[in-house]
């Protein structure tokens, strides 16, 4: 039961990340979850409406979670495949030597402000300082 | 309204010290493994009888992790091997902040080995980077041989799985053709030593193992 530790972490970046652009209100946010990572969707959800709740500028917001399924490569036939949590053999030729290539992200991917409303000037800044956040 | 991407990673600040300490580690040639087990495996006797096994050949230390409590750190120096004592205050997991702490209390230096004694959990600190070189996990033979089916993300974490306790086979319905095939499907790299900790018995092959590892980065 990490995961109110781990939406600790997701909350504070994404507030720090909106008020740089100057939002006014977090509307939604927008995580992928590799299914190979301990962190369960459900749990996450409960955390985020507990923490939401108790921030005036994220109040009310939608969490969206992508879940990954895990896809691994083999290094001897070079064989791509996704699995389950439980079989990371290679089904084409059985080999033990895999590679795992997705299914342990924890990333917020976006999050969807409210800016104040003062005409289009305003949205060109917020786009540019989106395109700032993708440095970080 | 308004659509910001971010794509950073969540453990963004917990990987980023990982990733000074790893540097760390690697500049004062120490090598450094993170056990991962149940409470009540054997963590604590495993690392008392591996540093029996090496402890003629490299300079050890150890770090205790647990909820509360230094029972732990005083059994290891107790045995002359400094250990430093992390208590997480409730937390399930180490975080490399926690580690940094402990470390900056270490001459690292003069060391070749350090042991990370994780909080006992099965769950929770597989997801968490400390700047180890490895991270090992332990089962010991009465807990089950099912457990790789219901943890399977610490059989997929570890490098080497340790099955502690098999002296005890005889007396635990513990199916171990099961249990190397359910490690085997999880985590078809990881080596599995039988051990009995408290025994000696096995303890051997596995410092070997460990040594050969710690020979490769100094």
């Amino acid at each position: 039961m990490h995961e109110l530790g781990i939406m600790t972490g997701v909350m504070d970046a994404v507030e720090k990340s909106a008020r740089e652009a100057g939002a006014t209100q977090v509307l939604e946010v927008t995580l992928s979850v590799g299914e190979m990572t301990e962190a369960i969707e459900d749990a996450l959800q409960f955390a985020f409406e507990v923490l939401s709740e108790g921030s005036d500028l994220s109040k009310g917001a939608k969490l969206t979670i992508n879940m990954i399924p895990p896809k691994s490569k083999c290094l001897e036939c070079g064989a791509i495949y996704t699995h389950d949590r439980f079989h990371m053999l290679c089904p084409e030729c059985g080999s033990f030597a895999t590679q795992l290539l997705e299914g342990r992200e924890l990333q917020i991917d976006s999050i969807e402000v409210d800016l104040p409303d003062k005409g289009t000037e305003n949205t060109e800044e917020s786009a540019s300082l989106g395109a700032s956040s993708d440095r970080a | 309204m308004a659509h910001i991407d971010l794509k950073q990673p969540i453990l963004d600040k917990n990987d980023q010290l990982a990733a000074e300490l790893r540097q760390r580690f690697a500049d004062n040639h120490v090598f450094v493994v993170d056990l991962l087990a149940s409470p009540g495996s054997g963590k604590t006797s495993t690392i008392l009888a591996t540093i029996d096994a090496l402890r003629d050949e490299f300079n050890i230390a150890v770090i205790e992790g647990d909820i509360a409590s230094s029972v732990d750190a005083e059994r290891i120096k107790a045995q002359g091997t400094p250990a430093v004592q992390i208590n997480t205050g409730g937390a399930c997991h180490l975080e490399s902040a926690m580690l940094k702490r402990a470390i900056d209390m270490l001459d690292l230096e003069r060391l070749d080995l350090i042991i990370i004694e994780n909080v006992g959990n099965l769950v929770c600190p597989t997801d968490f980077d400390l700047g180890e070189n490895m991270k090992v996990m332990i089962l010991s033979v009465p807990e089950g041989d099912d457990k790789p089916l219901k943890y399977p993300g610490v059989f997929q974490a570890a490098e080497a799985v340790i099955l502690n306790k098999v002296d005890t086979l005889p007396v635990f319905n513990f199916d171990e053709e099961a249990f190397t095939s359910s490690v085997n499907q999880l985590n078809p790299q990881a080596p599995i030593f039988r051990i009995a900790a408290t025994k000696e018995q096995g303890v051997h092959e596995w410092a070997e193992w460990l040594a050969d590892k710690i020979r490769a980065v100094q």
